[in-house]
């Protein structure tokens, strides 16, 4: 059994993290989206209209891909997790239901009119509908997070004669004080995916000397979006979301900082490689009495290390937990400083001129990609041993009657089904990106057979 | 409350059936109705601002199974396993083949997803049909309510059966032609002259192939799950499913033979509902029925999500379905009508373009910087 415990992790982590790939970008190209498409609409220009619509292809492709992607998440739900289903259902079965039923619906339908509605529906209809399908993405991502937060910090629920949990409050579940912060935290990073990914499409275009007039706003778009959206990451909502870690599941808190022992006026962790022998950080690079502050704003406060909990509650991988921690971290510090470079440059009206800035820009598109791996898996490596934090166990969660031959059968068939879907979602994008917007009027009209969506 | 729940994760299934039906049958007869390009074009433009919005119905139907009677999800999607996790794959090419057909115009590229395409709508049709056989027939379920099955063991449904057996296999080809007349009538309904044609010829042919595997399929059922004739010996009712299913089969041939292609697509829905009506009446209350031991079978009352989960669902629900519909209708609507390939010229979508924009949109690479 260890062993099919073992694939059905690597499986739910491996589609889930791939998955998420594609929400984020969704997520925050639906507000830019509202953006480009109110100004198309208040000014009538039609610069920001082909600009709208270029986006929306790209929002098109990513969303079927994060279609295609979460279905199997929510079938994994069941086939790999039916312990788990089976005790928590009572509970999180509500905001899957209600993800499901809201926010897929109004995304899927107003995506349609979005997409085919050129020519039969008007301007407004069409700004209307990108404000629709940014409310359903968001809410969406709400309902989702909703789940993540109630298995981080469960609340709202009764245990039944059988052992399985009801819920018993649904405002309870909807306002769990662990999802504030969860939310907002999570849906900025889905804007600084989206900005990042913007103005590096913009100084690519800029750089190659094509659709110069779009190439700016893009660039103008995405780096003041991004430069507001990297500050938001950092302070309130990492410091936040680090807080509140502190204060439920200080364990988590210590294992990711890498402080291994009890300490008052405990420092912050910039480099170092924990050693889980010596139980201690080689080479470190330590701000002293950081940690304290931070979460305790007191500099002599007494942060609970690894050492103060029984060595079974501690999550299994430590050293990657500690990485990941340390990987988003970095990067929101590096992304934060990039960003405000370039709005600094904008301003002084010398960004579309500066070389080296520009060619910084276009490299940053994968970086917050990487980043928001490194925050869930913070997130989700932190949580173990548990499932449902302090209620039920990931070994206990598993399918009693799916074997470890059908569970990595499966693990394989995604790892391969994905490498292809990647490849394909990358040909995809790019062909978009040589395309280019382009206005309406180009295209001759026996060409235009319309889509797919 | 658990009634009311199981009546709505029943007719939420079978609204996916009857809306996601259509565009597995058009994906089925596709290779088979179209010549040219552009016909292919039109084809996929009459599924294509709607297939993703009839999908979301299977999702929602997931996600309420899960949210009101989650012991039953938890049994099911494990115990089927290797079928669902081939669902998903299916599901998932299915979606490629529709979304990233258009995207080149290479010839080849356009074949290998039309392949894909048709391919992935057949066995979807064939493995839905098989899942209903699987509920209709009953489950390993051990005493503590899990159960996995084989894909196969001896194609026979005895005590230990496999996902596949010869009743099984049969709902399978049923729910294929069933298919397949649901989405001709569609087709006929949505396109005109070459392919109308051809669309209203197959809606006739697979209307009688259709017809046959009903009736055969209908009969086997009770030798198979004899608990199915209980509800109806209690509660005659639901024969009213089975006359309605029939007469609306035979309404269907009729109408398509007078050419009321509105009237044939709408009987062919209703026969769909009628005929999952029918199972529904006959399974209730039972979720999924053990072959083991009838004490086993997870019912609406044993895996249910607790009395007050049920009730606010109630809430968010109404409220909820409500939008869906407008929606839908919404969509539906605005889309009606036949396809014509000059009015759709979205240039963010364009899947026909034999002369590729390409020629047009200069970019290079190589083009001095600014
Ligand atoms: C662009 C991406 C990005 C960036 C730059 C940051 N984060 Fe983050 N972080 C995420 C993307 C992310 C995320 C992927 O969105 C997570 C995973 C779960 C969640 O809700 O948000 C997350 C989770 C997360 C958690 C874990 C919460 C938990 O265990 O439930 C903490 C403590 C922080 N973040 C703290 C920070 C700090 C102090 C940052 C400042 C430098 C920071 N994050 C930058
Ligand atoms: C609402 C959202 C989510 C839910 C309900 C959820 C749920 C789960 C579940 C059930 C598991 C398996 C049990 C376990 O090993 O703990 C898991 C593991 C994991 N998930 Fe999530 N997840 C969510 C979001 C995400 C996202 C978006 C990512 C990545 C981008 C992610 C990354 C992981 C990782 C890395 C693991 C592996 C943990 C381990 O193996 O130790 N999760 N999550
Ligand atoms: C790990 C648990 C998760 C599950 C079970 C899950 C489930 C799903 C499902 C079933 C779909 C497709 C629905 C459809 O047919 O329209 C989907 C798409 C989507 N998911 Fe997830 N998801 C998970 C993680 C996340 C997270 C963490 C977020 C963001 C906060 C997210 C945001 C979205 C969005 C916005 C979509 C719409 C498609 C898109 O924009 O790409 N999901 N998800």
């Amino acid at each position: 059994m260890a062993s099919a415990l073992l694939y059905d992790r690597l499986q739910f982590a491996f589609t889930a993290t791939f998955h998420y790939l594609f929400p984020q970008l969704t997520m925050g190209l639906a507000l830019l989206l509202l953006y480009l498409r109110s100004r198309a609409l208040w000014s009538g220009d039609e610069q920001y209209h082909q600009a709208a619509r270029f986006w929306t292809k790209i929002f098109a492709l990513s969303f079927g891909f994060g279609v295609v992607t979460g279905i199997p998440l929510e079938f994994q739900f069941g086939t790999n997790w039916a312990k788990f289903s089976n005790f928590a259902g009572g509970v999180i079965g509500q905001t899957l239901a209600m993800e499901g039923l809201f926010a897929f619906f109004l995304e899927s339908t107003f995506l349609g009119v979005l997409l085919f509605g050129e020519k039969r529906f008007g301007f407004r209809v069409q700004w209307f509908a990108s404000l629709m399908l940014f409310l359903g993405s968001w809410l969406s991502g709400y309902f989702i997070l909703a789940t993540n937060a109630w298995m981080q910090h469960p609340v709202a629920y009764t245990v039944a004669d059988d052992g399985r949990l009801f819920l018993n409050s649904l405002s309870g579940l909807l306002t769990n004080p662990w999802l504030f912060w969860q939310y907002a935290h999570n849906m900025t990073a889905a804007v600084v995916t989206t900005s990042c990914v913007m103005a590096a499409v913009g100084a690519f275009y800029l750089l190659s000397g094509n659709h110069l007039a779009h190439a700016k706003t893009f660039i103008q778009t995405g780096v003041v979006a991004g430069a507001i959206a990297c500050a938001l990451m950092i302070f309130p909502t990492g410091h936040g979301n680090a807080k509140q870690v502190f204060e439920h599941q200080p364990l988590k808190g210590a294992a990711f900082e890498g402080l291994f022992r009890t300490e008052r006026g405990a420092g912050i962790v910039l480099v170092g490689q924990p050693n889980t022998e010596t139980m201690t950080i080689d080479n470190p690079l330590v701000v002293p009495s950081a940690l304290s502050i931070l979460v305790y704003y007191d500099l002599w406060a007494n942060v609970k290390g690894l050492d103060a909990f029984p060595k079974e509650e501690w999550p299994d991988n430590l050293p990657l937990l500690y990485y990941a921690y340390h990987i988003m971290a970095g990067l929101g510090t590096i992304l934060a400083a990039i960003m405000a470079l370039a709005l600094l440059l904008l301003w002084r009206g010398r960004l579309f001129t500066s070389k080296p800035v520009l060619w910084l820009l276009m490299l940053c598109a994968p970086f917050p990609y990487i980043a928001t791996t490194a925050g869930w898996m913070t997130t989700e490596l932190g949580r173990q041993p548990w499932l449902v934090y302090g209620l039920l166990r990931t070994a206990q969660g598993t399918s009693p009657l799916v074997h470890s031959g059908n569970a990595l059968f499966t693990l394989l068939g995604f790892l391969g089904l994905y490498l292809l879907l990647g490849l394909l979602f990358l040909i995809m994008i790019m062909e978009i990106v040589r395309q280019g917007p382009v206005p309406v009027t180009d295209y001759p009209a026996q060409t235009t057979g319309s889509g797919t969506y | 409350m658990e009634t009311f729940w199981y009546a709505i994760v029943t007719l939420m299934l079978t609204m996916y059936v009857v809306l996601d039906g259509f565009d597995f049958g058009v994906g089925i007869l596709y290779p088979f109705v179209t010549r040219t390009e552009t016909e292919r074009c039109t084809v996929l433009d009459s599924i294509g601002p709607v297939w993703k919005g009839n999908e979301v119905w299977l999702v929602a139907s997931g996600g309420l199974l899960f949210f009101a009677f989650p012991r039953a999800y938890a049994a099911g999607f494990s115990g089927f396993y290797l079928a669902l996790v081939m669902v998903l794959w299916l599901l998932i090419f299915r979606g490629l083949a529709l979304e990233l057909r258009s995207q080149l115009s290479h010839p080849l590229w356009r074949q290998l997803w039309d392949l894909a395409f048709s391919g992935a709508s057949f066995f979807l049709a064939i493995v839905f049909g098989a899942a209903l056989g699987n509920l209709i027939r009953g489950v390993p379920l051990n005493p503590e309510g899990y159960f996995f099955v084989a894909l196969w063991t001896d194609f026979t449904p005895g005590p230990e059966p496999g996902i596949l057996d010869w009743f099984t296999l049969l709902m399978g080809l049923a729910s294929a032609a069933i298919l397949m007349l649901h989405g001709a009538n569609y087709l006929a309904m949505k396109t005109d002259g070459d392919l109308y044609l051809r669309a209203a010829a197959s809606a006739k042919r697979t209307g009688w192939i259709a017809l046959v595997l009903t009736c055969i399929a209908m009969l086997a059922s009770p030798f198979v799950q004899p608990a199915l004739r209980l509800n109806y010996t209690a509660h005659p009712l639901g024969y009213l499913f089975t006359v309605t299913g029939a007469l609306a089969l035979i309404a269907t041939v009729v109408f398509r033979r007078r050419q009321h292609d509105v009237a044939a697509f709408a009987t062919s829905s209703l026969f769909i509902l009628a005929m999952l009506g029918n199972v529904a009446w006959g399974c209730y209350p039972n979720l999924l029925i053990a072959t083991t031991n009838p004490a086993s079978s997870l019912t609406i009352f044993n895996a249910t999500a607790g009395a007050y989960g049920l009730r606010v669902g109630l809430v968010w629900f109404l409220f909820g379905f409500a939008l869906v519909i407008t929606s839908q209708v919404y969509v539906h609507r605005a889309f009606w009508g036949k396809v014509r390939l000059d009015l759709e010229s979205s240039p963010t979508e364009s899947h026909a373009s034999p002369d590729s924009q390409r020629e047009r949109l200069p970019f290079d690479i190589n083009r001095p910087s600014r």
